[in-house]
């Protein structure tokens, strides 16, 4: 079964309003007043000797969409472990707007603050319907007490409503989100990650087992949401890159090889040699 | 204290209108609550429809532990924490109304000490040690029901979770709590009667305990405290609380990333789990009229998970049936044919992992679909 997204013309993520409003969720607001969302500075991580990440410098702008590429190995999930709390590095620091330091909070602290993440693997919640899925995704307080008495207001369920019509899964709303295709689990993941209305985005190779046309799709969404959110997108499939890219960075055992445009990067001397051995 | 001023009965009815099992289960406590008192109390003893108070106890002995297996199926079935320790609330619930118990007896007891129990008399103890004080107010033992497993709970979960500990690590140091509040209750100087615990018991709020409309009133308030357990816990697990904890028992780590803290979540239905034990431990003492440190044993922990496990884990009222159910095979098989219990034990177990994931409310509503 193959997923229909929006067939309604349109930029799709246009119809998609982000709230711009984060204080529902209790979390402080980062201070985007230098126009950088996420500074990652000199951050080094090693596991037994090897350097997974060795003195990562990366600077993301506020409403940017960056593309970050890399042969296995070159740290490319690594670094997103770091930025949402996974994983401590050893040194350097990662700071979110000027006031907020990522080091300091744990993962649902740094989801609270706006900064959302789609994983490799899509992991959605397989007991639950899509709609739970997307319900428990939402921006929202997500303190026990308020969990335990909440209530979906009218508002909560048009946007509901709304992502599911991005994601093309209306017809699976009350189906058990374990039962959908590859690609259906794909889009239900990014309409969780719509839901959560993040700042930042942190998407890990969002077309993986997608068809061409899904693609299509998801590169679309990605373009709409850059402007009002920042997308960091991670990807192997390079014509999808090219797709959507306007600043790449290419990543190689742990540290920026090369940034710049799509050509800048293909014609850099030693991103030809490390991707071709020339 | 299940049902509060919180939660008006709307929600409840909400949170029970798509909930089949647990309107059959609620049918059948009502029946038990309008059947047993008059067929015990109303009915003339020697006719076939009379109910003896030996029975009414064993029902009663049978609720409090369904109580048990709905607390560990909330925090097994729903949130993923295998509880291999459940019964050590349990047990420290039904120590909590023992003492008040054994405060009761007063100079009716061996030495006829009026504030000493006889086992402290029998240690040659003056004066009644911290923790005693207070117990002879029945008010204060009731919050102590609650309140004593409930901090453990708190403590242990903060511990665990924080450091996140999970699956069969967990289940492995639950037991090891068990464990070790079992040979420190052994201990005489522990001061809750070591070996041979807390018994002797002969009167509650000035009844005797002894006396069938002592007996119907604690079955009553079993009764009505599972009806109450189950509605508090039919909500939690209707409720968006509940969803959450699913999804910490399918994908923990997902979980966090969308922005709960888990931690947070784990603990608080730990803790609640813990509580529910305590009450269920404290309405069993009355009835059996003992409790000793046998009842910390890390076996009696396993058995409560194989009766979830054999009911259906998951849906509550499932709970509620395994128990009912694995309790009944024991007495029936502990007076037939006592050699063989354990064995039938591990055979249910074994053939319910195996054939009936779901447990047996899995099969009966397999077969009505």
């Amino acid at each position: 079964m193959s997923v229909s997204i929006n067939s309604g013309g349109g930029p799709i993520g246009l119809r998609f309003k982000p709230t711009g409003r984060r204080h529902s969720t209790n979390a402080p607001s980062p201070d985007l007043s230098h126009n950088i969302i996420l500074y990652v500075e000199g951050i080094t991580v090693s596991f037994d000797g090897f350097k997974a990440l060795n003195d990562l410098n990366l600077y993301i702008e506020t409403g940017e969409l960056r593309c970050i590429i890399g042969p296995n190995g070159a740290g490319k999930t690594t670094m997103m472990d770091v930025i949402t709390g996974k994983t401590r590095p050893d040194t350097g620091s990662a700071w979110f707007g000027q006031t907020i330091d990522l080091l300091g909070l744990t993962e649902p602290e740094i989801a609270q603050v706006g900064i959302g993440r789609k994983f490799q693997k899509p992991t959605v919640f397989a007991e639950h319907s899509v709609f739970e899925n997307l319900e428990l995704a939402m921006a929202d307080s997500k303190r026990v007490w308020h969990v335990l008495f909440a209530k979906l207001n009218g508002e909560q369920r048009d946007r509901i409503d709304e992502v599911l019509q991005i994601i093309g899964l209306q017809d699976a709303r009350s189906g058990r989100a374990g039962a959908l295709s590859h690609g259906q689990k794909q889009w239900l993941e990014i309409g969780m990650l719509l839901m959560q209305d993040p700042l930042l985005l942190l998407v890990d190779e969002p077309v993986a087992g997608m068809t061409p046309q899904e693609t299509e799709r998801t590169a679309e969404l990605l373009v709409s949401l850059a402007g009002k959110h920042s997308v960091v997108v991670v990807e192997h499939d390079m014509n999808f890159v090219r797709s959507i890219a306007r600043t790449v960075t290419v990543l190689h055992e742990g540290h920026v090889l090369a940034e710049g445009s799509m050509d800048e990067v293909q014609n850099h001397p030693r991103v030809k040699e490390v991707y071709l051995g020339e | 204290m299940e049902t509060t001023t919180m939660k008006p009965p709307s929600i409840l009815l909400a949170a029970l209108r798509q909930d089949r099992g647990g309107q059959i289960l609620l049918a059948l406590l009502a029946a038990a609550l309008v059947l047993v008192p008059l067929t015990n109390l109303v009915v003339p003893e020697g006719s076939a429809l009379h109910l003896s108070t030996y029975s009414v106890t064993l029902f009663g002995k049978y609720l409090c532990y369904a109580l048990l297996a709905i607390a560990v199926d909330l925090v097994w079935g729903y949130c993923g924490i295998l509880s291999l320790g459940h019964t050590a609330f349990f047990a420290l619930g039904g120590y909590a109304v023992g003492m008040y118990l054994m405060r009761q007896i007063g100079t009716r007891g061996v030495y006829g000490d009026p504030i000493l129990p006889d086992f402290m008399v029998f240690l040659n103890w003056k004066t009644l040690p911290w923790f005693w004080q207070g117990m002879n107010h029945f008010p204060v033992a009731l919050i102590m029901v609650v309140l004593v497993p409930g901090l453990l709970a708190l403590i242990f979960g903060w511990l665990a979770f924080r450091s996140r500990v999970t699956g069969v690590y967990l289940s492995i140091i639950t037991q090891a709590l068990t464990f070790a509040l079992l040979l420190a209750f052994f201990r005489n100087e522990m001061g809750f009667g070591g070996n041979n615990g807390l018994t002797d018991f002969k009167e509650l709020l000035g009844f005797d305990l002894q006396a069938p409309g002592m007996r119907i009133a604690l079955f009553v308030t079993t009764v009505l405290a599972l009806a109450g357990a189950y509605l508090a816990c039919r909500y939690i697990v209707a409720s968006r609380f509940g969803r959450v904890l699913q999804a910490i028992r399918d994908a923990e780590g997902r979980t966090r990333f969308i922005g709960y803290k888990v931690e947070s979540y784990k603990l608080w239905i730990w803790v609640f789990s813990a509580m529910l034990a305590g009450i269920a431990g404290a309405l069993y003492v009355p009835q059996v009229g003992i409790i000793n440190p046998s009842e910390f044993a890390p076996i009696n922990s396993i058995e409560v998970v194989i009766w979830v496990a054999v009911g259906g884990r998951g849906t509550l009222y499932g709970a509620v049936a395994g128990a009912v159910l694995v309790n009944y095979a024991k007495t029936y098989f502990t007076a037939a044919a006592p050699e063989v219990w354990l064995y039938a034990l591990g055979a249910l177990f074994v053939l319910a992992t195996l054939f009936l994931p779901r447990g047996v409310v899995g099969l009966m509503r397999r077969a009505a679909a």
